[in-house]
């Protein structure tokens, strides 16, 4: 399968081999991921590292997986202290990055930058989030990780939280229909999946059920994906208060769960998952953050082409 | 000339060499000429027919002197008016009469109506749709961030 020079913009121009090839090169990059076996597959090419918003997991994590593979980073550093703050479009920066590196990995405020960056670069363009728009590592990752600690083929899981701005759960439910996933929504009124979503799941073949409560919903569930609930999106405090502490986790909550449950968040959480859960096997949040290294590595080294 | 002879002559000249559109969504001949980019891409004469009885009820309908559109133009004008018919007039006759084609792809017409799309900003870029029909609407979809337009698309013309 040839990636080479392909870019990474979101999740809809994958077919189900490439997602599968992607997770299976992933596996194979894990243990250089973690130090255990140098590499230097990577050697000799620079990622330009351009983020045009504050990011810490995914940022790091491209950087770690191309320092891990022999490559070097060119980071744009601060918007403020370069020639963007003067003004200069996001095409004209992608034209002279071009011409430093041999891949860039952009994040940006604004929905389809990384398209059109990518119109302007002869180099893969590796989308780390346009706006609201598409976030194709976070998804693969997450994939990833549910592929590494339960199983793709025949999953039932539950999405829980703000289902009705968070991009990562649209388009992890996007991805799983390829694999013909059996989804429960839990979300407050407020906050629930798009109705042309949900229909565009159903027409595609999954299972989708929605409620307002954790429990019994993720009592048969074999991946519980929490997400953050924003208190900005609650116009009274206490409102958000009651809907936050109705779809808290905790130690209490896991009663009745399957024991092989594992518990997923895109992080950083606020008090969606209390600290005590991180203690228990169902925990797999912080491997969730590992797994972006392997995956991006794999990714870095399928587009510059050292790797099929 | 009979009365009415006059008042149809008064109405709608015939013109000698150009191009005729008819059929056009009654109310939308003005975004027409704005997707032809009339007046500034043409200094020829052009009448404007608005709510004229038709068969199927009103419509609008455009004449252009001495310029004969090509397909690309025409296809152009099918976002907003998918009924229209174009004729070709060569020495007052029609030369030729075509129905438009709703175009797969346009680009540089429409105005994504998502705020924070990177196509309403001030990048080098032209906007970009992809179309889709069904069930006699048509269906935008900006090609950068994805958001549809659906409805009253003769709002949204750059």
């Amino acid at each position: 399968m040839k990636f080479k020079d392909h870019h990474i913009i979101s999740m809809t121009s994958f077919s189900r081999d490439m997602i599968d090839h992607i997770l299976q090169t992933a596996e194979k990059m894990e243990e250089i991921a973690r130090g255990k076996r140098r590499s230097d597959l990577l050697k000799g090419k620079i990622l330009g590292v351009l983020f045009f918003e504050p990011s810490t997991r995914t940022r790091m994590s491209f950087e770690t997986a191309m320092l891990r593979l022999g490559g070097d980073v060119l980071n744009l550093g601060s918007v403020d202290a370069s020639s963007i703050a003067k003004g200069e479009t996001l095409a004209d920066t992608i034209r002279v990055i071009d011409g430093y590196a041999d891949s860039i990995v952009l994040r940006h405020p604004k929905e389809g930058a990384a398209h059109l960056a990518a119109e302007f670069s002869s180099v893969p363009i590796l989308n780390a989030g346009d706006g609201a728009g598409h976030h194709p590592t976070q998804t693969l990752l997450d994939l990833y990780t549910i592929k590494r600690e339960s199983h793709l083929d025949g999953l039932k899981i539950a999405l829980a939280g703000d289902l009705k701005y968070g991009r990562t759960v649209h388009s992890l439910c996007y991805a799983l229909s390829h694999y013909g996933a059996d989804i429960k929504l839990i979300s407050p009124d407020e906050l629930r999946m798009p109705k042309e979503i949900i229909n565009d799941l159903k027409s595609r073949g999954v299972h989708v059920t929605e409620t307002d409560a954790i429990d019994p919903a993720i009592n048969d569930v074999d991946v519980l994906y929490m997400t953050r609930i924003q208190k900005e999106r609650f116009p009274d405090p206490a409102e958000y208060q009651k809907v936050a502490n109705k779809l808290m986790i905790s130690v209490e909550t896991l009663e009745n769960v399957k024991p092989e449950l594992k518990i997923m968040h895109p992080l950083p959480r606020v008090n969606e998952i209390k600290p005590e859960v991180d203690a228990t096997p169902h925990a797999c949040y912080f491997k969730q953050a590992f797994y972006g290294v392997p995956v991006r590595m794999a990714l870095l080294a399928l587009v510059l082409g050292v790797i099929e | 000339m009979s009365e009415e002879g006059i008042h149809k002559e008064l109405r709608v000249r015939r013109i000698q060499n150009g191009t005729v559109i008819d059929h056009i969504e009654s109310g939308q001949a003005l975004n027409v000429l704005k997707i032809l980019g009339i007046p500034d891409s043409s200094q020829d004469v052009v009448s404007v027919l608005l709510n004229s009885h038709g068969k199927y009820g009103h419509k609008d309908v455009v004449k252009i002197e001495s310029r004969e559109l090509k397909a690309m133009e025409v296809d152009r004008i099918a976002l907003i008016a998918p009924n229209a018919t174009i004729n070709i007039i060569r020495n007052y006759d029609v030369s030729q009469k075509k129905k438009v084609h709703i175009p797969e792809f346009v680009e540089g017409i429409v105005k994504c109506i998502n705020p924070n799309c990177i196509s309403n900003s001030n990048e080098p870029m032209t906007s970009k749709f992809n179309v889709a029909s069904g069930n006699e609407k048509l269906v935008l979809r900006c090609s950068y961030c994805g958001r549809v337009i659906s409805e009253n698309i003769g709002e949204h013309l750059l």
